[in-house]
C-alpha cells in the first residue's frame, strides 16, 4: 500500500502532498521535512530507495524517489509494493503530467494544485493503484476538463476576480 | 491537446500565490496569508452568494494555504455544500476539498454520507467516482456502515460502467481495512474472484488489490483465485493475450499486473493442481529466460519494468521454496544482478537474496557469492546498499564463513555511517557468539568490537561476554590476559574499563604468575583509569578493587589506603562513597575466610536467550530479523530458543510470584522481558543463596550491606544460545503433527499449568513461531482470562483458530467460552482472544486448548492445556486461631483430609512460600498456628452449584528440606486436588 505520496522542489518547498493515512496536520509537515532531509542529502546515482523515516509507522516502509529538474517525487510505501514497479509509477505519472500540462516545470503544480490532485486520483486511491495506462488516464481528465470548460465559461469574468 | 490550458487558469488564485511567492520573509507570507484568510472569511460569510467558480477559486486558495502548512479551520460547511451542487466542477472540488481536510472522526461525515449517497444512486459515472474516491479517501467506520453494503453491488453490477468498476473495487478494500466486520463478502466471493478474468485490464488492476487483500484475511474462501491468476499470467508473460490494449509500458507487456498477480500467489502455498503448478512453473521460466534476452528499448523504464516482474518471479520462487532447479536459477540471476551497473538492481538483488539464504536449497549457492557481497560492503557509495550488504553477510553466515565475515564487518565498523552502527555491533556480537568454536576467538572479537565502536556497544554487548567468560572456565585465563593487554592502551574506552575491572576482579589471578601482569600491576594499571570514568563505572572497580583484597592478599595495603583517601571516602556521590567505606570497613575487619567466601568467584549464569538478540530484534523491527533467525534456528537444530523459557527452569518458578511481569507489558515483548522475572529478584536474594551454602559465619557478613556487590551480580537478563545448542534442545522445535484434527496435549503440558497454580499472568508456551501469554482475573465463580498469541516470525499465520473442549465430566463442571479471534496473525504481531469462564461445580482436569494455524503452508496443530484449576474460584477467609481450629477438627473424617509430605523442589524461602500461598487465592493466617515456622490457610471455593470451604497447613522442615502438606476440607475431592497442584509447587 502506498502510504503517502509527496512532491517537493529541491528547497524542500511542498509542492503536493497526499497521504492516505491519517495524520495530525502538525505530523504531515514534519513528515515532509524529514523526507525531504532523508531524500535531498543522497547523490544523484546512488539508488532510488530508502528506508523510511520514523514519522510514518511501520518498519518495512520504504521512501521510493525520483529527482526530475526542480522536483522530486516521493512515494512512500509498504512491503506489498514492488520497488521498481513504483518507480514505473512515478514515471507515469509524470509523463501525464507532461502530456496534461505540456512540458509540465514546477509552475504548473504551484498554479494547478487541484488539477494535480484529479490526475493523481485518476492513478491512485486510497493508497491502492487504481490505473497504470496513461492513455486511460489521459482520457479520464480530457473528459472532467470538458465538462469542467462547458460549465466555467458561462461564469468567469475575469473583472471581478480577485 | 494538452488536457490543461494554461489560459484558463484563475486569475485571483494565480495573484495570491504569486504574492507569497515574492514575500521576502516567513513574518510577510504569514502577514499575506492571513489577510487571504480573513477575505475569504468574509466572503463566505457575507450575504451575497457566491457563486460557483468563486467557492471553487476560495478552495483552492486554502488547499494551497494548506499546502504551505497552516491549519485549515473553516470553509469545511462550504465544501459540504458544494458536493451537492449539480455542477461537476463545483461538486469535484468540494470532494476534493474533504478528501485532503476532512479526517475519518468530523462531525460533518453524516452530511458528506449524505451527499456521497445521491451521488451513488445518480447512474452518472463521474459523479458515482466522486462518490467513491471520497469513501476511499476518508475512509470512516461511519462510511462503511453507510456503504459497505451497497459498494460490492455496484463492483459486480452487469451494468456498471468500467471506470465504476475499478474505483469501486478500491473503495470496498479501504473500508474492507478499516472496518472488516462491516463488509461481508460472503454472496459476492465468487463474482469478486472473477474479476481476475475482466476484459478491461484497469478492472483486473484494481480488483486484484481487493482480492490480495482478501485472499490473506480468509485464503480459503479465495482459493479459487489461484488458478484464474496463473492463466491471466500466464495469457500476459507468454504473450498470448491480445487485450493488452495499451497495457504494455515501455515494450513490456502489462507489468504492473504482472507483478501483482505473482504476489496475490505468493499468499498462497503452491497449486495443488498439477496442470496449474505446471503452467505457473513455465511462466516462471520464461520470466526467468527473458532476462537473459537482449533489452528491446535502451531506456531505463524499460528494464525496470521487465525486473520489477523478474524480482516478483524470484520472490514468489522463494516464498514456495520447493522447487531447486528454480531457486538455483534465480540464485544465479540476482549473483548476476549484484555486480550490475545499476544501483537499483544491486540493492534489490542483495535484499532478494537475504531471503535467499535462508531457503536449505539455495542456502550454499547464496554463499558462493560472499567476496562479491563483501566488496559491496567496501566499496558501494551507498548507504542504502551497503546496509544491505550487511544484512546478507549477516543471513549468510554460518559456521564455515563467520570467521571471514565478522572479520569483514569489524573492519567495515570502523568506517561505517553512524547511522548503522548500532545494528552492525550487535550483529557481531551475535555471530561472534552464536558461531565461536574457541571462545579466545569469541574474546578477541567482542574486545575489538569495543576498541573500534566502544560508544555503540550497548551494555546488553559487554553483559554478555562476562557471562561467557565466567560461565567458561576454559577462557578465563586467556580472556584475564586479553583485557590487561587492552588496558594498556593510553586511550581505551569506558565500557573496556568495566570488561577489564570485571574480569580481573574475578579472574585477574590467573596471570597474575607473570612478573608484567602481578597483581599490583594489574591494580595500578585499572586505578589509572579510574579518574576518567563515570560513577557507575568508578563503583565497578571499587567491587574490583576489594576483589582483589580476597585474591591478593598483598595488595591490601595498598588498596586500604587508596579506598581510605578522601576522595573515596568522602566521595560526594553516596553510591561511591558507601561502597569506599563499607569495602574498607570489610576488609579491616573480615577474617580470610569470610572474606573468601563473601568474595567468592561469581557462579555460572543461568542459561538463557541472548538478550543481544533480543535486542536486534527490537531494532529492526519484530519482522527484520526474526524470519531469519527463524530459518537459521530450524537450520542447526533449534539452538535459538532453546532455553528460553523451558519450564523445569527452576528460577523461574522459585521468582514468578516475587515479580510478575506487570500485567501491562507486551507480552509478545516477553522474550526480553520474562528472563527480567524469572532471573533473581535482586542482588540481595543471590548474595543470600551464596551465603547459605558458605555456612554460618557468612549472614553476618553480608548484613552490613545490601548493595554490596551490586554491580558484579549477574548481567541477569540473557541466556545462551551457545551453550544451550545440540540435540538435546529440540524439544523446542514446533511440533510435526499435521492431522487436522486437535493434536494430543503436549507431554508437557502438565508442567506448563503448574506454573500458573500459583499466579495468573505470564507465558504460556513458547516455541520458535509462537509464543503464547496469559492474563487472568477470577471473581466468586467467574473468571476471565487473556490469551496472547504472538507470531515470533516474519510470516503471517493464516487460518488461526483456536477451538477448547473440556473432556468428560468437565463438560457439565465448567463452562468456557471464547470470544472469536482474528484467523490472520501478522508476522511479529501479537493478537488477543478473550475467554470467559465459569465454574459450575468443583472440578480437577483443566479444560484443552487447541490451536491450529498455517505458517507458510504448512498446518501447526498443538494442544495444551488451560491454565484453569479449582483454587483460582477460591475466596480468601479470615478467621482466628480459635475459629481455625475448631472448623479443623470439625473435618476431622478421613475422606476429608488429604496429607503428603515430599521434598522441597525449591530454596525454602519464608517469602516466597508466602507469596505462592497468596497467589494460591487462601487468607494466609497470621499467628493461628503455634509454631511460627508453619503456614496455614483458609477459603471458600465458589462453583455455582455450592461453596467448598477449605483448609491449609504448610509445615516446612527445613532441615531435612521437607514439607508436609495437610489440606482439609468439606469435599473430599477438593481436598485431593489441591494437595496434588500444591506438592508441585514448594
Amino acid at each position: 500500500m502506498i502510504k503517502a505520496i509527496l512532491i517537493f522542489n529541491n528547497h524542500g518547498k511542498p509542492r503536493l502532498s497526499k497521504f492516505y493515512e491519517h495524520y495530525s496536520e502538525d505530523t504531515e509537515q514534519q513528515i515532509i521535512r524529514e523526507t525531504f532531509h532523508l531524500v535531498s542529502k543522497r547523490d544523484e546515482n546512488v539508488c532510488n530507495f530508502l528506508e523510511g523515516g520514523m514519522l510514518i509507522d511501520g518498519s518495512d516502509n520504504k521512501l521510493i524517489y525520483r529527482h526530475y529538474a526542480t522536483l522530486y517525487f516521493v512515494f512512500c510505501v509498504d512491503s506489498s509494493e514492488s520497488e521498481l514497479g513504483i518507480l514505473d509509477l512515478i514515471q507515469v505519472f509524470v509523463e501525464t503530467l507532461d502530456k496534461c500540462f505540456e512540458n509540465v516545470c514546477e509552475l504548473d503544480l504551484i498554479f494547478h494544485v487541484d488539477k494535480v490532485h484529479n490526475i493523481l486520483a485518476e492513478m491512485v486511491m486510497g493508497g491502492m493503484v487504481l490505473e497504470t495506462n496513461m492513455n486511460e488516464i489521459i482520457t479520464q481528465v480530457d473528459a472532467q476538463n470538458k465538462m469542467e470548460k462547458s460549465e466555467t465559461f458561462i461564469f468567469q469574468s475575469p473583472r471581478q476576480d480577485r | 491537446m494538452p488536457a490543461v490550458s494554461k489560459g484558463d487558469g484563475m486569475r485571483g488564485l494565480a495573484v495570491f500565490i504569486s504574492d507569497i511567492r515574492n514575500c521576502k520573509s516567513k513574518e510577510a507570507e504569514i502577514k499575506r496569508i492571513n489577510k487571504e484568510l480573513a477575505n475569504i472569511r468574509s466572503k463566505f460569510k457575507g450575504d451575497k452568494a457566491l457563486d460557483g467558480y468563486s467557492k471553487k477559486k476560495y478552495v483552492c486558495k486554502l488547499l494551497f494555504i494548506f499546502l504551505l502548512g497552516h491549519d485549515i479551520d473553516f470553509g469545511h460547511m462550504e465544501a459540504v455544500n458544494l458536493l451537492s451542487s449539480n455542477k461537476y466542477t463545483e461538486k469535484q472540488i468540494g470532494y476534493l476539498f474533504i478528501s485532503v481536510l476532512v479526517n475519518s472522526n468530523s462531525e460533518l461525515i453524516r452530511l458528506i454520507n449524505n451527499a456521497i449517497k445521491n451521488d451513488l444512486s445518480s447512474r452518472n459515472p463521474t459523479f458515482m467516482c466522486l462518490a467513491l474516491h471520497c469513501i476511499a479517501n476518508v475512509g470512516s467506520r461511519e462510511m462503511a456502515e453507510a456503504f459497505a453494503g451497497e459498494i460490492p453491488r455496484i463492483l459486480v453490477a452487469g451494468d456498471t460502467m468500467d471506470s465504476v468498476k475499478q474505483s469501486a473495487a478500491l473503495c470496498l478494500l479501504r473500508l474492507y481495512r478499516t472496518s472488516p466486520d462491516l463488509v461481508l463478502m460472503g454472496e459476492w466471493t465468487s463474482r469478486v474472484v472473477h474479476l481476475l478474468n475482466d476484459q478491461h485490464m484497469g478492472v483486473v488492476t484494481a480488483a486484484i488489490s481487493l482480492i490480495t487483500c482478501l485472499s490473506q484475511k480468509n485464503p480459503e474462501e479465495f482459493k479459487t483465485c489461484v488458478s484464474l491468476a496463473v492463466s491471466r499470467l500466464s495469457r500476459i508473460v507468454s504473450s498470448a493475450s491480445t487485450d493488452l490494449q495499451d497495457y504494455t509500458y515501455y515494450f513490456v507487456p502489462a507489468p504492473w499486473l504482472s507483478c501483482k498477480l505473482l504476489r496475490l500467489l505468493q499468499c498462497y502455498p503452491p497449486p495443488e493442481d498439477g496442470a496449474v503448478k505446471g503452467r505457473l512453473v513455465e511462466c516462471l521460466e520464461t520470466i526467468l529466460n527473458k532476462a537473459q534476452e537482449p533489452p528491446k528499448s535502451k531506456k531505463v523504464q524499460h528494464s525496470n519494468a521487465k525486473n520489477a516482474i523478474l524480482f516478483e518471479a524470484i520472490a514468489l520462487i522463494i516464498h514456495y521454496d520447493s522447487e531447486p532447479n528454480l531457486l538455483v536459477r534465480a540464485c544465479n540471476q540476482l549473483g548476476q544482478f549484484l555486480q550490475h551497473r545499476e544501483t537499483n538492481l544491486r540493492y534489490l538483488a542483495l535484499e532478494s537474496m537475504c531471503t535467499l539464504a535462508s531457503s536449505e536449497f539455495s542456502h550454499e549457492a547464496v554463499k558462493t557469492h560472499i567476496e562479491t557481497v563483501i566488496n559491496a560492503l567496501k566499496t558501494e557509495r551507498d548507504v542504502s546498499v551497503r546496509q544491505r550488504a550487511a544484512d546478507l553477510l549477516y543471513a549468510m553466515c554460518d559456521r564455515s564463513n563467520a570467521k571471514q565475515i565478522v572479520a569483514e564487518m569489524l573492519s567495515y565498523l570502523e568506517t561505517a555511517d553512524y547511522s548503522i552502527r548500532e545494528e552492525m555491533v550487535l550483529k557481531v556480537a551475535i555471530l561472534a557468539e552464536k558461531y565461536a568454536v574457541d571462545y579466545s576467538w569469541y574474546v578477541d572479537t567482542i574486545l575489538n568490537l569495543i576498541r573500534i565502536a566502544g560508544d555503540y556497544v550497548s551494555e546488553e554487548v559487554w553483559y554478555r561476554v562476562i557471562q561467557i567468560v565466567i560461565n567458561r572456565d576454559d577462557v578465563q585465563g586467556y580472556a584475564a590476559k586479553t583485557v590487561f593487554e587492552a588496558l594498556q592502551a593510553p586511550a581505551c574506552h569506558e565500557n573496556m574499563v568495566k570488561v577489564g575491572g570485571y574480569i580481573l576482579g574475578e579472574f585477574g589471578n590467573l596471570i597474575a604468575g607473570d612478573p608484567r601482569s602481578s597483581p599490583l600491576v594489574q591494580f595500578n594499571l585499572l586505578h589509572s583509569k579510574f579518574h576518567l570514568c563515570s560513577v557507575p563505572t568508578r563503583a565497578l572497580l571499587l567491587s574490583a578493587y576489594i576483589k582483589f583484597i580476597n585474591l591478593f592478599p598483598e595488595t591490601k595495603p595498598t588498596i586500604q589506603e587508596v579506598l581510605r583517601c578522601d576522595s573515596q571516602i568522602r566521595n560526594s556521590d553516596v553510591e561511591l562513597q558507601q561502597r569506599a567505606v563499607e569495602y574498607l570497613k570489610l576488609s579491616s575487619i573480615a577474617s580470610t575466610d569470610v572474606l573468601a567466601t563473601v568474595l567468592e568467584e561469581m557462579p555460572p549464569f543461568p542459561e538463557r536467550e541472548s538478550s543481544i538478540l533480543a535486542k536486534l530484534k527490537k531494532k529492526k523491527g519484530p519482522g527484520a530479523v526474526s524470519g531469519n533467525e527463524l530459518e537459521e534456528g530450524k537450520r542447526e537444530g533449534g539452538e535459538l530458543n532453546g532455553a528460553g523459557e523451558r519450564p523445569g527452569d527452576s528460577s523461574a518458578i522459585g521468582a514468578s510470584n516475587a515479580s510478575t511481569p506487570s500485567p501491562s507489558a507486551d507480552l509478545l515483548g516477553l522474550r526480553s522481558a520474562a528472563p527480567v522475572s524469572a532471573a533473581p529478584p535482586s542482588a540481595g536474594s543471590l548474595l543470600v543463596d551464596v551465603f547459605s551454602e558458605a555456612g554460618p559465619a557468612a549472614p553476618a557478613a553480608g548484613a552490613n550491606d545490601d548493595g554490596f556487590l551490586r554491580d558484579l551480580e549477574p548481567p541477569t537478563e540473557s541466556s545462551d544460545s551457545l551453550l544451550a545448542e545440540g540435540p538435546g534442545d529440540s524439544d523446542s522445535a514446533p511440533p510435526s503433527v499435521v492431522s487436522e484434527d486437535p493434536a494430543p496435549p503436549l507431554p508437557e503440558s502438565d508442567e506448563l499449568l503448574n506454573k500458573f497454580v500459583c499466579k495468573n499472568n505470564g507465558v504460556l508456551f513458547e516455541n520458535q513461531l509462537l509464543q503464547i501469554g496469559v492474563k487472568s482475573e477470577y471473581r466468586q465463580n467467574l473468571g476471565r482470562m487473556y490469551l496472547f498469541y504472538g507470531n515470533k516470525t516474519s510470516v503471517q499465520f493464516v487460518n488461526f483458530t483456536t477451538t477448547v473442549s473440556c473432556p468428560g465430566e468437565l463438560q457439565s463442571q465448567l463452562n468456557v467460552q471464547l470470544k472469536p479471534v482474528d484467523p490472520l496473525v501478522e508476522g511479529g504481531a501479537q493478537v488477543q482472544q478473550v475467554i470467559n469462564i465459569e465454574c459450575l461445580t468443583v472440578f480437577s482436569d483443566a479444560p484443552l486448548l487447541n490451536i491450529k494455524f498455517r505458517y507458510g503452508g504448512a498446518l501447526q496443530n498443538l494442544t495444551l492445556k488451560l491454565p484453569v484449576a479449582i483454587n483460582k474460584f477460591f475466596q480468601p477467609t479470615e478467621m482466628s486461631s480459635h475459629d481455625f481450629f475448631q472448623r479443623w477438627k470439625q473435618l476431622s473424617q478421613p475422606q476429608q483430609e488429604a496429607q503428603k509430605i515430599f521434598k522441597a523442589n525449591h530454596a525454602m524461602d519464608t517469602e516466597v512460600l508466602k507469596a505462592k500461598l497468596l497467589g494460591l487465592g487462601t487468607a494466609l493466617l497470621e499467628k493461628v498456628d503455634p509454631n511460627p515456622d508453619n503456614f496455614v490457610c483458609a477459603g471458600v471455593i465458589q462453583t455455582k452449584a455450592q461453596q467448598v470451604g477449605c483448609l491449609l497447613r504448610l509445615e516446612p522442615n527445613a532441615q531435612a528440606q521437607m514439607y508436609r502438606l495437610t489440606l482439609r476440607s468439606s469435599k473430599d475431592t477438593v481436598a485431593k486436588r489441591l494437595c496434588e497442584l500444591l506438592a508441585e509447587q514448594f
